[in-house]
């Protein structure tokens, strides 16, 4: 190849780098992704189109299912691609350690002690309490179930599970169905014969579980009829039933419930758009709007005590709710979760 | 002269740059990041250099001596970078669980301390009494490994450095791995039989009875694999339109099990990739001289005669290449079985792709996908050879 060939090639080259560099550096417009379904339905309706309308620029809003390496992904590809995410507490406390996430600008947020201590972290702020729960549909059902040893009752209730897909919920789960108090499910989880324990009790039910994997099939498995009981996030099952008109139920003893958080990824072009965004869907006036739709908890402690008392009752955060059921122990799944994901694949598989 | 020839010849080169390119920066480069995931095992060793240097020596009794203690507080004092840091602990907790939380306590103890050196782990976590922290911590420090390629295929080097195969219930890939090829040879055969008689059929039509055949199966192509699936979601359901109907006309009393099953993955993958296998077979079809047939009938031979000797053969390459295809493109589909399969319908994609975004375990998706491609490379110089010497003379 002669110099000058050489010289077109990487002119060319650079050509094509500096060309994908521009797309990715110009201003993208704020991304903000979310869980999907009728929840980000709500999300749009009450934070997303008030907050562009009120900053007079679009905002694009996308739906993941979750997972670190996606989170992971966009950060070593250098620019991500978007901007605010909706996390679990197990991607947050990975996340955050990790470097993945930018740190809060905390004054904007109103101060830590606005929010339940749970809520709070240098990478996220709390954005639901919410809860997987066993979910049945009332119209089908003439006798309601009422803990997961009766999910676990295929004569008494002959039909399929829904269950969320991997080892997280389901092992709490099955422990619970093999009468493990709520209280000390996670000490029986950390033992060895307690994981067993809980696989064991699976396999009972294994021939009759349908898996789910995002937040929004469970409610087509009940409405179909094709289970005839799922776990499934709470607020998703008051959503539909004020939408559709189903009367679908939640099972409240024995529930696990879990905070999300809004995060803002790492090199964000749109960090300051994004860190006013999480400000605004925080603000009590705003995230109290958000019951009114869907069922799930607030963690800024101003916008929970303004909750209506008739929308109160559905909460994960009602007292008479909470009353049964479980933290979600982010710790242990995250020192955890690869191990029993290979064992689970392994007992799916066979 | 001698110039003259080369000025040519890197004229040519040029013109075929982009290609080359291309394939550097779309097929090489991304088969070498692969390759490299797989192997690459530097994510401790780069952030515990001097750690790295002192437990070599350690024989994996007890703990390691005070020396190699003092190195690793100093080396997690020194480092400043979280995402390079935030690797190696994810490699170590996949290698030990609890390492996660154990560091998570540890680092900001020791970042914390004004005097480093006088850190004490085991007052900081008693888990630093562990002996398998420290196995985990040790066996992480060389900087190529075969743990992920080993565990793509169920095995693991036990305490003394053998290759052992790992427990039944701990993992299942080699399992999952024949059941990709099961259900792509499944679908192959399925579409096979569909789309040879569909493809001589719409060879034999003329004019629009052709066009429409023709459009029937391109048609899908154009609509999102997503779509098609989700299509297929609402047919089989047991309150779908294929169980509605028999029970309504009386043939069954309760729905048949179409879905979340084998059944329902190979229906739907079927009517997906039947494209694949019709435009292939086809083509060679409409490439046979029609008279071939009439001459075999002018012979004596009887229409089934003809067909099975001379129509069936010479379009035996299309019916090859179409099953290649086909069989290719099943092996690394995902999406299908995981909306219409059951549990023991999932495909290896669906591993490759939770280990990727799901733990970001790249190593180990990057060794199950060089699996995969390695079978893949087999199966194809299988097909090669095979489908040489099986050709006939004049097809």
């Amino acid at each position: 190849m002669t110099l000058a060939n050489k010289l077109t090639l990487v002119g060319c080259l650079t050509a094509l780098v500096a060309g994908a560099a521009v797309t990715s550096a110009q201003a993208r417009d704020l991304t903000i992704v979310s869980w999907g379904g009728n929840y980000q339905d709500a999300q749009k309706k009450i934070y997303f189109e008030p907050f562009a309308k009120k900053t007079g620029k679009p905002v694009l809003d996308e739906t993941w299912d979750g997972g670190i390496g996606v989170i992971a992904a966009k950060i070593k590809a250098g620019v991500p691609n978007w901007d605010v995410v909706q996390v679990e507490s197990e991607e947050l406390a990975l996340g955050c350690a990790d470097g993945y996430y930018e740190k809060l600008d905390w004054s904007k947020l109103g101060g830590k002690d606005a929010y339940l201590p749970a809520a709070v972290s240098d990478c996220g702020v709390g954005a639901i309490v919410w809860t997987t729960a066993l979910s049945y549909d009332a119209n089908r059902l003439k006798e309601a179930p009422q803990s997961w040893a009766d999910f676990w009752d295929t004569k008494k209730f002959p039909g399929k599970r829904g269950f969320r897909r991997g080892p997280k919920y389901a092992l709490e789960f099955a422990l619970m169905a093999d009468g493990v108090p709520p209280a000390d499910v996670y000490k029986v989880l950390s033992t060895s014969e307690g994981v067993d324990r809980a696989f064991k009790k699976l396999d009972e039910l294994k021939p009759n579980i349908v898996w789910w994997e995002s937040g929004a099939q469970p409610l087509q498995l009940l409405a179909s009829g094709e289970v005839v009981m799922t776990t499934a996030y709470n607020g998703r099952i008051s959503g539909i039933n004020k939408t559709e008109g189903k009367n679908f139920k939640v099972v409240w003893p024995g529930s696990l419930y879990a905070i999300d958080s809004w995060v803002i990824m790492k090199g964000s072009p749109n960090k300051d758009a994004a860190m006013d965004f999480i400000a605004f869907a925080n603000v009590p006036e705003n995230q109290v709007k958000l019951p009114e739709y869907i069922a799930y908890g607030l963690p800024n402690k101003a916008a929970a005590a303004a909750v209506p008392a008739n929308l109160q009752k559905d909460l994960p955060t009602a007292p008479d709710n909470l009353a049964g059921a479980v933290p979600l122990d982010a710790d242990f799944w995250i020192d955890n979760i690869e191990e029993l994901n290979k064992r689970f694949n392994a007992w799916l598989a066979k | 002269m001698k110039a003259a020839i080369l000025r040519e010849r890197s004229g040519a080169l040029l013109l075929v740059s982009p290609v080359l390119v291309f394939m550097a920066v779309f097929f090489l480069w991304p088969l070498w990041a692969m390759v490299t995931a797989a192997f690459v095992d530097d994510a401790v060793s780069k952030v515990l250099p001097r750690t790295a240097a002192i437990i070599v020596s350690w024989d994996g009794q007890g703990i390691p001596s005070e020396a190699a203690q003092k190195a690793f507080v100093q080396d997690l004092t020194a480092a400043t970078d979280e995402q390079a840091l935030g690797e190696a602990v994810r490699r170590l907790n996949s290698a030990a669980s609890g390492f996660r939380t154990l560091l998570g306590r540890t680092i900001p103890a020791v970042k914390a301390a004004s005097e480093p050196a006088q850190v004490d782990l085991l007052t900081v976590d008693p888990r630093w009494k562990d002996t398998r922290f420290w196995v985990a911590l040790k066996e992480a420090m060389p900087p190529y490994t075969d743990r992920n390629i080993l565990a793509a295929v169920d095995m693991k080097r036990d305490g003394s450095g053998s290759i052992v195969l790992e427990g039944a219930d701990a993992s299942a890939h080699r399992l999952i791995m024949l059941r990709t090829l099961l259900v792509a040879a499944m679908v192959t055969i399925a579409c096979a039989a569909i789309g040879l008689p569909y493809a001589m059929l719409a060879a034999s039509l003329t004019g629009w009875k052709r066009s429409v055949l023709l459009l029937a199966v391109v048609l899908p192509l154009w609509t999102s694999l997503l779509v098609r699936t989700a299509a297929w979601f609402i047919l089989l359901q047991n309150e779908g339109l294929i169980n509605r109907a028999l029970q309504a006309i009386g043939l069954i009393d309760s729905p048949l099990p179409l879905i979340f099953n084998r059944l329902g993955v190979v229906i739907a993958m079927t009517h997906v990739l039947l494209p694949f296998m019709v435009l292939p077979i086809y083509s060679v079809i409409l490439g046979i001289p029609g008279n071939l047939m009439s001459a075999a009938q002018s012979m004596g031979a009887g229409p089934v005669r003809a067909f099975w000797r001379v129509l069936l053969p010479l379009s035996l390459p299309g019916l090859l290449s179409g099953s290649l295809l086909v069989f290719m493109v099943a092996i690394g589909y995902y999406i299908t079985p995981a909306l219409l399969g059951g549990a023991n319908d999932q495909m290896i994609s669906s591993v490759i792709a939770f280990y990727a975004t799901g733990t970001a375990n790249w190593g180990l998706a990057g060794a199950l996908g060089l699996i995969l491609l390695v079978v893949t490379t087999m199966l194809y110089t299988i097909y090669g050879r095979f489908s040489t010497s099986s050709r006939l003379p004049g097809a």
